[in-house]
């Protein structure tokens, strides 16, 4: 980071002689402007066009989600999580689902985990295509924007013939998940997969070999390695900076460690390596999502054990057991085992972890989200400092902030 | 009948007449008829349907209705003049953009002069540099909206369109050094004229855009960023500056810089054709030597919008394909390479016609 | 009940992980408590080696903890512990792959302990959500004010004694000063 340092004592000269005619200027970006998707304030000084100073302010979309799943059960914080990253909402309901597995000590059906790969990595390559149609509107590249969701578009029809839903998916269950595949959802998926692939092909012309587009993301928001670590970056951008570091091979959930994929990296973390490295694993993803499909063992997809899933409706009605079970379930909830996990999946922006505390009731101690992009964001000033103010929205669109999950 | 010929006779009467066919039937529909070509074009680019809602009963004219629809809601929305802005300058701003657009079109011939009449509205002996002379103006409609509004982000896009259009009218004059003495003039007529020669016989006209290659492009490119359109708009910045110098402005004042924008687009096309692409004049008609001049003044208008048109969508076509420049590479493109390029291509004409004429 | 689901059997093991027998061995006054749950490892240390601790575990090369994953607290108000706040830091090494859980218990009298901000960046916001959600107090911290509540926020959502239906004062809105009216017009 040279040159993070002469910035910096360029920072400290420009203070220090600052007075009335002080060539910096302030400017508020944010929170309402058109590039901050979600809400986020950068209180910008500004040299000419050059920033020399950062404030970063959050929390307009706070909704308390903590709180609230705190007084909900168990069950009832599951529709919560879509609402955290809005673009990925299958990816929470899978983490938070088996979050709860963990502090049950239970897996899902293999059925069900592979499901949920697929489901999951349809939901990683629309995070990653909103990312990068946000970055390549930012720079004005709309038709890549529209194109991106176009693709897109295909996966959330398969998300919601799978959910019923496109964003409130609410999807998973604890020991399972809550619907099976839809009747002729394989051969569906593998359409939209070769159509996804085609407009990836053309999205990969239009933008990848462009020189104004590489002028301008090419050395823009530069991160090294160390900072990134110190920073907890994970996902995407540290796997930019060079660093490979992806849960799904370092801490291997679900079935991730029979699948083959490769974790790309990049070199420098500036914002074309974070596009390489999205429209990469994009690539990957499919790759996965292919091999799951193959594999893809009959079975049940939800698990049968008492007490967790809720039992069936000719159950409750029919036998004094089932109707038990059903009143226990909505009355007092699920109620895992006293104790606290972590359990760390990887998010489309990087690890999503859910920190759970039990006491061995209905109600959760405490639900804690790790958001994947408060250290993102935390990490603006130093990433946008000495570049240009039209630079602000190439860095933040790349680092792809999700209001929802970064502000709960 | 007689008085009334008189006075349309009258040469003032008769540029007026000529302004308000030229520009109110030429420049001004085909300003307006873009911004739904681009609407239309850029939909079909990107998969969509493009505007087709508006309609009166069933008919939709296949978003034509849209331009009615947008003329309506521009004139009846509520005028805002920010609090703190300075509210003469703030009003005056809109109309330098759009009457440098509309004065381009005052000294450029659409067709070849009937007689005495000329389809011109004034041949004047400065010609081009009459043009420059006037999208000098045009920088103080993005200077003053910008200062005026009181915002500093209209501010920073002021400050960049000054910068910006300051600097590209010194490669536009530049690139334009070459066609002047290539034709020997700077009256549009006369390089109109020169352009209706022909080399190796009757095999190649000598249009600018021959003569001039790279002339050509650096015009292009310098025109292009001179009128603020991507991938040169910057200034606008609707990415972080939201909309730039003319952020603050809403309703018809609005209208009027983006209608502005879209004249300046028809603005460039008729110069690139016009100076580059033999104007009026159909290549190989005078080999027709029977040519009725009724047919040859139509052709003539034919093929002049055909080019103009042809511009019209490459500039469409351009914003649309690539991504915008950053505003310190715009600088960097115009004084590191189109100054030296546009020199080059001086020394090189220069050379050229003194070894040769 | 199905044969397909395989039930962990990972219930809660007294015995000291490897990390942990590390801390004991370096910090022997320190550790207070430990357990693997489900495979995490945890280690509750006291108070005031905090600083010390984290920094042993960023810089020795047996830790390697490049990354401070997460940093939260816990209110365990209604469980009736003896401490009623227990900050929670998760680390993660890449160099080694494994994870640690430190624990730090706060009484409610109490309620302040060690900035390590200066150890990773990361720690910095997550300190100051802690402290908006909790007021837990991080001294030393250099910008120690809410993040996610605005500044006139009454209380600390997320302590256990915090109704998740308590209404705040609404907030007169600011005008900004900070603007300069050009020319005559006001």
């Amino acid at each position: 980071m040279t040159d993070m340092t002469t910035l910096q004592s360029r920072n400290a000269s420009m203070s220090s002689n600052e007075d009335s005619t002080s060539s910096v200027m302030t400017i508020e970006i944010g929170p309402a402007h058109p590039a901050m998707h979600g809400i986020v304030r950068f209180t910008t000084q500004l040299d000419g066009e050059l920033i020399v100073g950062m404030e970063t302010e959050i929390g307009y979309l706070h909704r308390g989600f903590e709180k609230e799943s705190e007084n909900s059960k168990w069950i009832q914080v599951i529709p919560y999580t879509d609402r955290l990253n809005y673009v990925s909402p299958l990816l929470n309901n899978i983490g938070y689902s088996m979050a709860v597995e963990k502090l049950y000590g239970i897996e899902a059906p293999r059925r069900a985990e592979f499901t949920r790969v697929i489901m999951g990595e349809i939901s990683r390559i629309t995070d990653h295509l909103t990312c990068l149609a946000a970055v390549a509107m930012e720079i004005g590249g709309f038709t890549f924007f529209l194109w991106a969701i176009k693709a897109r578009e295909y996966l959330w029809e398969l998300v919601e013939e799978m959910t019923g839903a496109r964003l409130t998916t609410n999807w998973t269950r604890f020991g399972g998940n809550s619907t099976d595949l839809p009747d002729g959802f394989l051969s569906e998926l593998s359409d939209r997969l070769i159509k996804l692939k085609d407009v990836m092909a053309e999205c990969d012309k239009l933008l990848t070999r462009n020189k104004i587009f590489i002028d301008r993301v090419k050395d823009v928001g530069c991160f090294s390695k160390e900072d990134a670590l110190s920073f907890g970056f994970t996902g995407p951008l540290l796997r930019a900076c060079g660093i490979p570091y992806d849960v799904r091979r370092a801490d291997p959930y679900s079935v991730y460690n029979e699948l083959d994929f490769e974790i790309p990296v990049g070199s420098t973390g500036d914002c074309f390596d974070r596009y390489l490295v999205r429209m990469e694993e994009i690539q990957q993803s499919i790759k996965i999502i292919e091999q799951a499909a193959d594999k893809l063992p009959e079975g049940p997809y939800m698990t049968d054990e008492r007490m967790l899933r809720y039992p069936d409706k000719k159950d409750v009605y029919g036998n004094i057991e089932g109707l038990i079970d059903h009143f226990k379930l909505v009355m007092e909830g699920h109620q895992p085992p006293a104790g606290e996990i972590y359990m760390p999946i990887e998010g489309g922006n990087g690890e999503v972890g859910f920190y759970l505390v039990s006491d061995g009731s209905g109600d959760p101690v405490r639900v804690r989200l790790r958001p994947p992009c408060l250290n993102l964001v935390e990490a603006m000033p130093s990433m946008t400092i000495g570049h240009y103010v039209a630079d602000i929205v190439a860095i933040f669109g790349s680092i792809n902030m999700i209001g929802g999950e970064l502000d709960r | 009948m007689d008085i009334l010929l008189e006075i349309i006779m009258i040469p003032a009467v008769l540029a007026l007449i000529k302004i308000v066919v030229i520009i109110l039937l030429f420049a001004l529909p085909l300003g307006t008829l873009l911004t739904l070509m681009e609407r239309k074009w850029s939909a079909m680019i990107q998969d969509r349907v493009g505007p087709n809602r508006a309609n009166i009963g069933s008919f939709t004219g296949h978003g034509l209705l849209h331009l009615a629809a947008d003329g309506l809601k521009s004139i009846f929305k509520e005028d805002c003049i920010p609090r703190g802005a300075n509210k003469f300058l703030y009003l005056l701003a809109p109309f330098f953009g759009m009457i440098s657009a509309v004065a381009i079109f005052s000294i450029i011939p659409i067709a070849g002069p009937i007689g005495d009449f000329t389809f011109q509205v004034a041949d004047v002996e400065p010609g081009l540099l009459f043009i420059f002379a006037i999208t000098s103006l045009s920088v103080y409609g993005a200077v003053l909206a910008g200062y005026s509004s009181n915002s500093k982000f209209a501010l920073l896009g002021g400050t960049r369109a000054s910068a910006q259009m300051i600097s590209y009218e010194v490669f536009m004059g530049l690139a334009l050094m070459g066609v002047f003495m290539v034709y020997g003039t700077t009256r549009v007529s006369g390089i109109v004229d020169g352009q209706n020669e022909y080399w190796f016989g009757n095999l190649i006209p000598m249009w600018g855009v021959f003569t001039q290659p790279l002339g050509f492009i650096l015009f292009f490119t310098a025109l292009v960023a001179e009128t603020k359109r991507p991938p040169f708009d910057a200034p606008e910045g609707e990415s972080e500056l939201v909309a730039g110098y003319f952020l603050e402005y809403s309703g018809m004042r609005w209208s009027a810089f983006m209608l502005a924008e879209y004249i300046a687009i028809v603005g460039v096309s008729v110069l690139m054709t016009t100076l580059f692409f033999g104007g009026y004049h159909v290549p190989w008609l005078h080999l027709w030597e029977s040519a009725p001049q009724w047919l040859v003044t139509i052709l003539q208008i034919i093929k002049f919008s055909i080019v103009t048109i042809f511009f019209c969508w490459f500039q469409i076509q351009l914003r649309w394909t690539v991504p915008k420049f950053r505003f310190d590479q715009t600088m960097s493109l115009g004084w590191k390479k189109l100054l030296p390029l546009s020199l080059l291509n001086l020394f090189v004409t220069a050379f050229v016609i003194l070894a040769f004429a | 009940m199905s044969e397909e689901i395989s039930t962990k059997q990972m219930e809660t093991t007294p015995e000291a992980g490897e990390l942990t027998t590390l801390l004991q061995q370096e910090f022997p006054q320190a550790v207070t408590g430990f357990h693997v749950h489900r495979g995490d490892e945890t280690v509750t240390i006291e108070k005031a080696v905090l600083e010390p601790v984290c920094r042993f575990l960023r810089d020795d090369s047996r830790c390697t903890f490049e990354i401070m994953m997460d940093l939260t607290a816990v209110d365990y108000l209604e469980q009736s512990k003896e401490t009623r706040f227990e900050v929670v830091y998760h680390f993660k090494s890449l160099t080694h792959g494994h994870r640690l859980r430190l624990k730090v218990r706060l009484a409610e009298d109490e309620c302040e302990i060690a900035s390590i901000h200066h150890l990773w960046k990361a720690v910095d916001w997550y300190e100051r959500e802690c402290f908006d959600m909790f007021g837990i107090n991080f001294v030393g911290h250099p910008n120690l004010k809410r993040i996610l509540m605005y500044d006139e926020f009454d209380g600390h959502p997320l302590r256990k004694d915090y109704p998740i239906d308590k209404q705040q004062p609404l907030m007169e809105l600011k005008e900004i000063d900070e603007r300069y009216v050009y020319g005559r017009h006001a």
